[in-house]
């Protein structure tokens, strides 16, 4: 057993060492496998595929290659640990790990190691302050922006008040479903709905008894932090319960194409948020030619357009922006992670930028600061059209309720904090 | 030719009844352990240490906890990833309510409370035995998911239920928390292991250990001999606990740093521990170990040459693993049903007669 340690040892210091280059690495910790792969895959291929695109098009970010390393994490954390081991050593300048599990253990390593982590809507809501988190960055939005963005949709839809309304949220047990569960008892307490908590356990394949207390209670609407193979169960057992579909919304995690197709027609007018818009979008079509065409494609290479894929193009346009002003802030191509961190901290999204990139209004115009790593926490409502298998956008962008969102996020942040003795302030 | 007993003559019965016989075995034994402690903390990346010593030492401590309770004592227990939460979440309470004691000794006050809740999960075996007793460890290992899911005070009211392990020093240097460097969390896991492994194996050679193996090859006629079962069992209970204890208390503080308890400490990791004793061998400590490397090295290393090596896509690579693994599993157990420790005892035996058998 010694001999085998030992010679995996050896085979891993000869294979680490011999990959040194100079060039823009970019981790992708994907998972393509296990009861989550439904919607790490397209976001994993968007990720790539945009990146792939920029070597293609502009040969990479300000004349440097972008090179792309994937490790497969399947959602697990211990996995997701030794991705980060295993590419942080070959100059990673931004991690990405689509997993709230995986960034609560990134947040400290990468602190300490000094590279960036962008988790794009989920990962630690208090990370918004960027005066107790150097290191993290969630813009554009996070999920006490989300829930604070349905309250507000139900309550213009309901003329203005919730006043002894039933809602029931839905939450994956874990970090990640748990997370929208203070902000909503803070606005229940404050509006006058009566909120259900209802925890489904990893995987989420198992949902009878708690569609059968929600047939039960009744509620005027269900809330959904699902992710996987849950958000598909979820909207087939709201469909056998007969709940009606305009009153379900998933979060923008539970709003692909995937999550409502297995359910069929009885699916339509499913609601669900979104943080970016989705469409038919020019650089769609540079993709297929200069990517796709040229037998680069990141998986099948049929997610093109749908919403996981476009997000996740969305992100790594976001983190080639955060790059590019990098570079014009330091002067230099060859950026290393911390510069990427300075570039993520004067990040500006216009719409001028959007359209010249060929994605106009994909997302809202917002800038970061020291002082806000989260962005404008914008969201969107669309809704499920099963006949023509399209998300239609219902309203414009919704502003959540910062009144409520700052504190709480200066009261989360500041605890931790005081646990790991920061000294809150910019660097 | 050099590994046999001719020539070592033995003076005392302390020699004669002595862990390792044969002289070889006793340098060998020592050798490992002085690698394991002067050479490796040197040449120890994080990457090693994280993707590999760590977990296989961990794993290691978990395993030999539960081949305690099945391989000695034959009673089958679903609940280890239980068990380790319970370890977890006790060092995880222990280090928060009293910061300014060491952690190690919070360590082992989590393995302590791990055995006093394996005792009490471990009393229906007095009732129930086999597949019935197995059905009730599983009730544990559910119970005790949910119960550190649903009681905010166990994660100290965090908005997300994940639990953190603060930093915390041995002689001033971090052995938990982000700063920590990758030889000190080796250093401190190995020296658990080292003493956890020491304490079983003379535990297993003494009275404890005999009246274990006396209930698990026929319990009437241990009890006709004199041992008394509600102590044997519950003994193997507890200290089957204690180590497991340990091990989640080190896989939650030292390895991983933050867990979310139905992700780390499902009933995915109690199959895990239990698939690392079959496939090592029951009733074997060396099998602990040899299980442990398997199932934690093993995927690492096809990773490592499916994607990096030859370039394959890591979803391609993540699936055959699965397959390989799975492969590998049913071809040692068809070759050797008595697993990997069996294989070092027969490959010591055909030593003994090398270069010249008859």
């Amino acid at each position: 057993m010694k001999m085998k340690t030992l010679s995996t040892l050896a085979l891993t210091g000869a294979l680490t060492a011999g990959m040194a280059a100079a060039d823009l690495v970019i981790p992708d910790l994907s998972y393509r496998t296990g009861p989550y792969a439904a919607g790490g895959t397209p976001f994993s291929d968007g990720y790539q595929d945009y990146f792939n695109l920029l070597n293609a098009r502009d040969g990479g970010i300000g004349g440097e290659e972008v090179r792309i390393l994937e490790c497969e994490t399947g959602y697990n954390t211990e996995k997701g640990v030794e991705c980060y081991e295993a590419t942080k050593g070959e100059g990673a300048l931004i991690y990405q790990p689509l997993s709230t599990g995986i960034t609560y253990q990134l947040i400290p390593k990468a602190t300490v190691d000094e590279i960036p982590i962008h988790t794009m809507g989920y990962g630690r809501t208090s990370a918004a302050n960027g005066e107790v988190f150097n290191w993290v960055f969630n813009y554009p939005a996070n999920y006490w922006d989300a829930a604070s963005v349905m309250i507000n949709y139900l309550t213009e839809q309901n003329g203005g008040s919730l006043e002894g309304k039933t809602i029931a949220l839905l939450y994956h047990n874990s970090a990640y479903g748990k997370e929208p569960i203070r902000t909503l008892e803070t606005l229940s307490a404050d509006m006058g709905f009566e909120l259900t908590q209802i925890a489904v356990d990893h995987p989420g394949q198992e949902q009878k008894s708690q569609w059968l207390q929600i047939r039960r209670e009744r509620p005027d609407y269900v809330l959904m932090w699902g992710w996987g193979v849950m958000n598909q169960v979820a909207v087939q057992e709201a469909a056998n319960i007969n709940y009606p579909m305009d009153q379900f919304i998933g979060n923008w995690w539970a709003g692909a194409e995937h999550d409502v197709t297995p359910a069929g027609a009885a699916a339509d007018g499913y609601l669900s948020l979104n943080m970016n818009r989705i469409g038919d979008l020019p650089v769609f079509g540079e993709i297929e030619t200069m990517v796709h065409e040229a037998g680069n494609a990141a998986g099948d290479g049929s997610n093109i357009g749908s919403v996981l894929y476009t997000r996740g193009m969305y992100a790594a346009m976001l983190a080639a922006e955060a790059i590019a002003k990098a570079q014009e802030i330091h002067g230099v191509s060859d950026v290393t992670a911390a510069m990427v961190r300075d570039g993520m901290e004067a990040l500006e999204i216009t719409s001028a930028r959007m359209d010249e990139l060929g994605m106009a209004n994909i997302g809202p115009e917002f800038s970061v600061s020291c002082e806000n790593h989260g962005g404008s926490g914008l969201g969107i409502v669309q809704q499920w059209n099963a006949s023509s298998g399209t998300w239609t956008p219902l309203t414009d962008y919704i502003e959540p309720d910062n009144a409520v969102i700052d504190p709480l996020i200066s009261e989360d942040s500041m605890a931790f904090a005081a646990e790991n003795n920061i000294e809150p302030g910019c660097l | 030719m050099l590994y046999r007993e001719a020539g070592d003559f033995k003076t005392s019965y302390v020699a004669d009844s002595q862990t390792f016989p044969i002289a070889f075995d006793r340098y060998r034994y020592w050798v490992v352990l002085a690698v394991a402690f002067l050479v490796v903390p040197f040449f120890i990346t994080d990457y090693t240490a994280n993707a590999l010593l760590l977990p296989f030492l961990i794993y290691s401590i978990a395993a030999i906890g539960l081949n305690i309770l099945t391989g000695y004592a034959g009673q089958v227990s679903l609940g280890t990833g239980g068990f380790m939460a319970v370890g977890a979440y006790a060092c995880y309470k222990l280090m928060t309510a009293f910061p300014d004691v060491n952690i190690l000794i919070h360590v082992i006050l989590a393995g302590g409370i791990t055995a006093a809740v394996g005792t009490a999960f471990g009393l229906p075996s007095l009732r129930i035995k086999g597949f019935y007793l197995a059905v009730a460890t599983l009730a544990a290992q559910f119970f005790l998911v949910w119960l550190f899911n649903k009681v905010s005070w166990f994660y100290n009211y965090s908005a997300s239920g994940q639990i953190n392990a603060p930093e915390r020093t041995v002689l001033g240097v971090a052995v938990t928390g982000p700063n920590t460097p990758a030889w000190a969390s080796y250093l401190v896991c190995l020296v658990f292991v080292t003493a956890c492994a020491l304490i079983a194996r003379n535990l297993t050679r003494g009275a404890l250990g005999r009246q274990w193996m006396a209930i698990r090859d026929m319990d009437i006629a241990a009890e006709i001999i004199g041992v008394n079962p509600l102590k044997a069992k519950l003994t193997a209970f507890a200290v089957s606990s204690f180590f497991v204890g340990i091990s989640g208390a080190l896989f939650f503080a030292v390895y991983l740093g933050a867990v979310e308890v139905g992700e780390a400490f499902g009933i995915n990791k109690s199959f895990l521990v239990l698939f690392m004793i079959i496939i090592g061998g029951l009733g074997s400590i060396f099998g602990a170990f040899a299980g442990a490397a398997f199932l934690v090295c093993l995927p690492v290393v096809l990773k490592l040459i499916g994607v990096d090596l030859l370039g394959w896509p890591t979803d391609l690579v993540a699936h055959f693993q699965l397959v390989i693994v799975g492969l590998l599993i049913m071809f040692f157990l068809v070759k050797e049903p008595h697993g990997l420790a069996q294989l070092w005892r027969l490959a010591k035996e055909k030593l003994r007669l090398w270069p010249f058998p008859h």
